[in-house]
């Protein structure tokens, strides 16, 4: 199989995502809805506008509202990565995911590709939130950490994508989907740092704090942080990477056309 | 293109949905799979398509086994299935462009092929509607224009007249048998009705995961005493496995 068939491929199902993207635009106006919702309401409301919040390995410091736009940027991409799962779920229920499905080329090989071609989109998705975060002067981002965060855009996209392929594969029904908001994005995105930093829960609660620090939207939402303040912290980097690796490996490998009844 | 199933099996948990099939589709030829509901003429599709995987037996499309060479063997492959597979809320072109890409077609090579499906099935002022806008018979010619788009040797479709009216089911039947006589086309053509298979059709009478007979349509009838395809049917369905 040649190389420019693999391309073209690859083409046809990022082209596809975009056509769905275009005729579903609204979706991208409410998606932008709900983040900015916690950064003008929740953040203010809570009254915690000193600017004490710093960075693991960092000595620089931020308004609550200037911490919770790294988590908020990786919320856009967790509930994103869910509406995608949601669409494969439907591309199962109206037919149209077996034309991907019989395609000559390898199935690792499509799945990847729509795992990218989602992911293209939710980074989009996070960069018109953080565009209006730096319009209304919540943060300060030049170009060179714009350059720094998109790629973890991207690898925070991929991560999450693979969880909602992972749970696509699992979901028999459209109509369950519902369930999966409670049982998976509650839970991912509080017991993480995007809200409120990690060392909270250190000392308090050491099973939440466990939680916390082993859940990869932590690691992502740090890395993303990280990146906007172009500081380093290779161990939240190292965690982020190899937890979507993994998940993108469980996902590929683990999406078998028999269980979730393409037929 | 050949297409040679030996020894297939295939079980849903405890349940054997086909048991030791065995049969070869001759090249350029109309064939007939006949079974009532339920007989697995679905699993087989299941099996042909990879959307299930092979448990026991062997299929070979042309010279490729399907379990080793997958993407040369499903290179040659045209698939329509029972339900539609197109995307409803995309146009005809969208659709037909997408299935293209996933062929691995080149712009060029995909437009050409649109163009020439599009005039065979007379959709051409139809390019940019909604699939979901469409009537049932014009659903199904984008299904079959979609699965012809990349020239494959041996086409599959699975109860494709399924919602049609007569006069339509009549066209797309005869539009086939047209295709396998002009351009060599092999056809697999699954449906639990028997007027859809001609006399002269190759026939496999699949009944209750068994492949019970195979052969011309007339022949199997002469050869049993049947005075048609409906009546040999219902006599192996009485008959004991």
């Amino acid at each position: 199989m040649k190389v420019r068939f693999f391309w073209h491929a690859y083409l046809g199902i990022q082209s596809r995502e975009w056509q769905r993207f275009w005729q579903q635009r609204n979706r991208f106006a409410t998606a932008l809805i709900r983040p900015l919702l916690w950064l003008f309401i929740f953040a203010v409301g809570l009254g915690l506008s000193d600017n004490g919040y710093n960075l693991k390995g960092s000595s620089q410091t931020t308004s609550y509202q200037g911490y919770l736009v790294p988590g908020l940027c990786a919320m856009a991409i967790l509930f994103n990565s869910m509406q995608s799962a949601l669409s494969i779920v439907y591309d199962r229920e109206v037919g149209s995911m077996r034309v991907l499905l019989v395609s000559p080329l390898p199935r690792w090989f499509l799945l990847s590709s729509k795992l990218l071609a989602m992911g293209t989109l939710s980074v989009i998705q996070a960069s018109a939130f953080l565009a209006i975060a730096w319009m209304t002067g919540v943060v300060d981002i030049g170009l060179i950490p714009l350059l720094f965060v998109l790629p973890v855009f991207l690898m925070a996209a991929l991560m999450l994508g693979s969880l909602g392929l992972l749970i696509a594969t699992w979901i028999k029904q459209l109509e369950n989907f519902a369930g999966v908001m409670n049982f998976v994005i509650f839970p991912v995105f509080f017991l993480s740092s995007a809200l409120y930093p990690a060392e909270n829960f250190q000392g308090r609660n050491s099973l939440l704090y466990g939680l916390v620090m082993a859940n990869p939207f932590t690691h992502v939402t740090e890395a993303i942080r990280h990146a906007l303040t172009l500081s380093w912290h290779p161990q939240s980097l190292a965690f982020a990477i190899a937890s979507t690796a993994l998940l993108a490996l469980f996902a590929v490998r683990g999406f078998s056309p028999q269980r979730t009844n393409v037929l | 293109m050949e297409l040679l199933a030996n020894e297939v099996s295939f079980r849903y948990g405890t349940r054997e949905a086909l048991k030791n099939i065995s049969f070869r589709l001759k090249s350029g030829q109309f064939h007939g799979l006949l079974g009532p509901n339920g007989s697995g003429k679905t699993t087989l599709f299941g099996l042909i398509t990879r959307l299930l995987a092979m448990q026991r037996g062997q299929i070979r499309l042309g010279q490729h086994l399907l379990n080793r060479h997958a993407p040369e063997a499903m290179n040659s492959l045209g698939v329509v299935f029972q339900q539609s597979a197109l995307d409803p809320d995309l146009t005809v072109l969208q659709n037909l462009e997408y299935h293209g890409a996933l062929q691995g077609m080149g712009k060029q090579a995909r437009h050409q092929a649109i163009d020439r499906e599009m005039s065979r099935f007379s959709l051409n002022g139809r390019a940019g509607a909604r699939v979901r806008t469409l009537s049932g018979g014009h659903q199904r010619q984008v299904e079959l224009a979609r699965a012809l788009l990349h020239s494959p040797s041996l086409l599959i479709l699975d109860e494709p007249t399924t919602g049609l009216d007569l006069d339509t089911r009549h066209g797309l039947i005869c539009h086939i048998h047209q295709l396998c006589r002009d351009e060599g086309l092999t056809v697999l053509w699954a449906t639990h009705l028997v007027d859809e298979v001609w006399p002269t059709d190759n026939v496999l009478l699949l009944h209750e995961g068994r492949l019970k007979m195979q052969g011309i349509a007339e022949t199997l009838c002469h050869q049993t005493d049947s005075a048609d395809l409906r009546e040999l049917i219902q006599t192996l369905g009485k008959a004991q496995p």
